[in-house]
């Protein structure tokens, strides 16, 4: 599954419409305001921020504060297949630093960062709950558990496929 | 008031049941060291080290955020508490950069106050230290990451100035204290009112230190240096020197600055005064001829920075009167020089002021004349005056009492005293318009009304020739806020006059004067201290309105012409524009 891009006036819609749900309310609705604007833009880029901030009635550094502390928020824009490998204890017991090293090196960008073309993006977080299938891969909403590095190619293959890289 | 009885180290107490530990032990005279806590500013109970034994409680607890209750037994010195309060200091010590010595708040500092305190002779972690930032970039002010604690201070003083410039920033070992981005405080919107400085407890935010162009300029054979002091530097400091809190240190203030070398030496209640003739004159004006309303004081940096980041639809409001210590500037440069004979291009003028935000005024390229000269060349703090003081050798405290040089410039009167503290321009003001428009000299002018720190929004109507209007005075940029915030729903639409200082209590209480420690502000208002001095001058001084300064009139007969006259509006008059928050180009570099 791929994000639905939006064009940059439809976002701009969206994000209208979730800050006129939170004008005015602070610093309490500031974290749904930045998962939800995320949502729409992909990551959370200055203007955003500007915009979040103005409607919230609170300062650009306190919301710059929030998005530097939480991992899950993103100040850089994330490829159209966003790779995520779980850090968390079970995956990092389990090996999945490797699984980070081996998709790295097989997009050749490093974690952080995207593609050129902006197809592909990688990023790791802490733990998303499934330690069950540690260690967990996500790419986008599609789950990936118990992988091992050498099933790394065939699924970078088959998002390739679908992006027509 | 519902009180409670409690117990600490043996001492029994009853104090309101809204108190902290804290506040308990403070009426119980029983200090309990704080880092974070600073009064009506931050309540924290971030730092640990104000930890206490509480008998049947679970852990230790902060005092400054626990509140008593009732049969509360409490220890603040046991072996634990200390050994506690130890192991925390060494750990803020181990990610400290402990350059004491050559640390900008050396002997000033609540961090090394605290060290002395508690026996530390070195510190048993040592690790990494967390990456540091050394801003120098703006004019005002310098953040060093490195001195940070991360208690928290310097954050809510810019939050309860409503600005928010500084946030705690990323997490864990990587937190940092600094605006969005972490870009340089020149990028963000900040007005540079220095509150984030005194409320810092150790020396990771300063003023941009400039007292060696200071001593440059006098060792200069070929340099002219005159030097004008603001009215709200007496008030503060005579503390730099261990005189109590609200000495009024004008003769040896004065004395002190002749020895350091200056060729003329001013009193900056002189601009002020000439301040008065004109944003009085421009108030009269308006009002006459149907000018914008209410006129809103400029005299105040921070606040004029705010005005242009924040309420841009306000700077037709604006008084486009410089402030004093620029009027008396571009004075000098012109009326004081041609006198003198001296080229102006020779003449370095120094400003002594109780702000930080006055040294990026000082560069506000408004503020240039024609040829391309400052009015202002360099503008030192109150501190910054105390340390060159300090180098030169000179004994402060047995200083005998002087002035300021009496030519020329060297007049002034009670109402230039008054600017030092919230409601005085509008005081000043109000005593020279009811006079102009009476054309009298009215024997009542003390405006008490708009005096005092109680309220952060002063409102007054005061009768003006048969009229009445409406005045307001603010005092910190959360007070103008919230005053324009009002004036914009329309809730207030009658104010004619209304006088703003972006720091609470005034210039008196400005980012550049004397730093005092956490602990003496749990029990002084220094805000009304220091504004008692300069009440206690005005009253003191021969004339105490500004249009009764001859040395004032002199200058209108023989140089400016008339009040907001044609040569008034070249070199004392000024033009503010708006400023972007945050725009997108900050992140290009």
């Amino acid at each position: 599954m791929s994000i639905i891009k939006l064009t940059p006036e439809e976002q701009a819609t969206k994000l209208e419409a979730v800050l006129s749900k939170y004008k005015g309310q602070g610093q309490k609705a500031l974290m749904s305001t930045l998962q939800q604007a995320q949502e729409i833009y992909g990551y959370l880029p200055l203007p955003v921020q500007r915009k979040v901030a103005d409607a919230l009635d609170v300062s650009v550094a306190n919301v710059y504060g929030v998005i530097s502390f939480y991992s899950f928020f993103s100040l850089k824009p994330k490829g159209e297949y966003a790779f995520n490998v779980c850090l968390g204890t079970a995956c990092y017991v389990k090996g999945s630093q490797a699984l980070l090293d081996k998709i790295e090196e097989s997009l050749g960008i490093k974690s952080g960062d995207v593609t050129e073309d902006t197809k592909f993006s990688i990023s790791s977080c802490r733990c998303v709950g499934a330690c069950g299938l540690a260690p967990v891969l996500l790419v986008n909403d599609d789950v990936y558990g118990r992988l091992t590095p050498d099933e790394i190619p065939a699924i970078i293959a088959k998002y390739k496929e679908e992006a027509n890289v | 008031m519902n009180m409670v009885n409690l117990t600490i180290d043996g001492v029994s107490v009853s104090v309101p049941s809204s108190y902290t530990v804290l506040e308990a032990a403070k009426e119980a005279g029983i200090k309990i060291p704080t880092l974070c806590y600073l009064k009506d500013v931050n309540q924290a109970g971030a730092c640990r080290i104000c930890l206490v034994e509480i008998e049947k409680a679970r852990a230790l607890a902060a005092a400054c955020v626990m509140p008593v209750s009732e049969g509360m037994v409490v220890h603040t010195n046991s072996p634990k508490v200390r050994d506690t309060r130890k192991n925390t200091l060494e750990m803020i010590l181990s990610d400290h950069n402990v350059d004491c010595l050559s640390c900008i708040r050396n002997q000033n500092c609540e961090l090394q106050t605290l060290s002395q305190e508690y026996g530390i002779r070195k510190v048993t972690f040592s690790g990494v230290k967390s990456s540091s930032v050394m801003d120098t970039k703006s004019f005002s002010i310098v953040r060093d990451s490195s001195k940070c604690v991360k208690c928290g201070r310097c954050v809510a003083a810019c939050q309860k100035q409503s600005i928010g410039l500084l946030s705690f920033l990323n997490r864990g070992f990587e937190t940092t204290v600094g605006p969005a981005f972490d870009i340089s405080m020149a990028d963000a919107p900040c007005i540079y009112c220095g509150q984030c400085i005194v409320a810092c407890p150790v020396g990771a935010l300063y003023e941009k230190e400039e007292t060696e162009q200071v001593w440059n300029a006098i060792n200069d054979p070929s340099k002219h240096v005159v030097m004008q002091v603001a009215p709200a530097v007496r008030a503060a400091i005579g503390e730099e020197f261990g005189l109590p809190i609200g000495t009024r240190a004008t003769g040896k203030m004065f004395a002190a600055i002749k020895r350091l070398g200056a060729d003329k030496v001013y009193d900056t209640n002189f601009g002020a005064d000439l301040t008065i003739m004109e944003e009085g004159t421009e108030l009269i004006n308006r009002i006459k001829n149907g000018g914008v309303l209410p006129m809103i004081t400029s005299c105040s940096p921070g606040w004029v920075r705010f005005c242009e980041f924040y309420f841009p639809e306000f700077i037709p409001n604006l008084s486009t009167c410089k402030s004093p210590h620029e009027m008396e500037g571009a004075i000098i440069k012109t009326f004081y020089a041609q006198k003198n004979g001296i080229d102006p291009k020779d003449i370095f003028v120094v400003s002594v002021m109780p702000c930080t935000s006055k040294k990026t005024e000082a560069e506000r390229e408004q503020l240039v004349n024609k040829d391309g000269l400052k009015d202002v060349d360099c503008v030192i703090t109150t501190r910054e005056l105390a340390r060159m003081i300090r180098e030169a050798g000179i004994d402060f405290k047995s200083l005998p009492d002087d002035g300021p040089d009496s030519d020329l410039l060297g007049e002034y009167t009670g109402a230039g005293v008054i600017f030092g503290a919230t409601g005085g321009v509008m005081e000043a003001a109000l005593r020279t318009v009811a006079d102009i428009l009476e054309n009298k000299d009215l024997p009542d002018f003390e405006y008490t009304q708009v005096r005092g720190v109680e309220a952060d929004v002063k409102e007054a109507t005061v009768n003006l020739a048969g009229k009445d209007i409406k005045v307001a005075v603010a005092h910190s940029t959360a007070a103008a806020r919230k005053l324009l915030d009002s004036i914009k729903d329309g809730t207030n639409n009658d104010y004619a006059f209304i006088e703003v200082m972006g720091c609470s209590g005034g210039c008196v209480c400005g980012g550049g004067q004397p730093i005092i420690d956490a602990q003496t502000l749990m029990s002084i208002d220094i805000r009304a201290e220091r504004a008692k001095a300069l009440y206690e001058e005005d009253k003191i001084l021969p004339e105490r309105k500004s249009h009764k300064n001859s040395q004032i009139n002199k200058l209108y007969e023989e140089f400016l012409g008339e009040p907001n006259g044609h040569l008034s509006h070249e070199l004392l008059h000024t033009s503010y524009s708006k400023r972007e928050i945050y725009p997108d180009s900050v992140l290009e570099d």
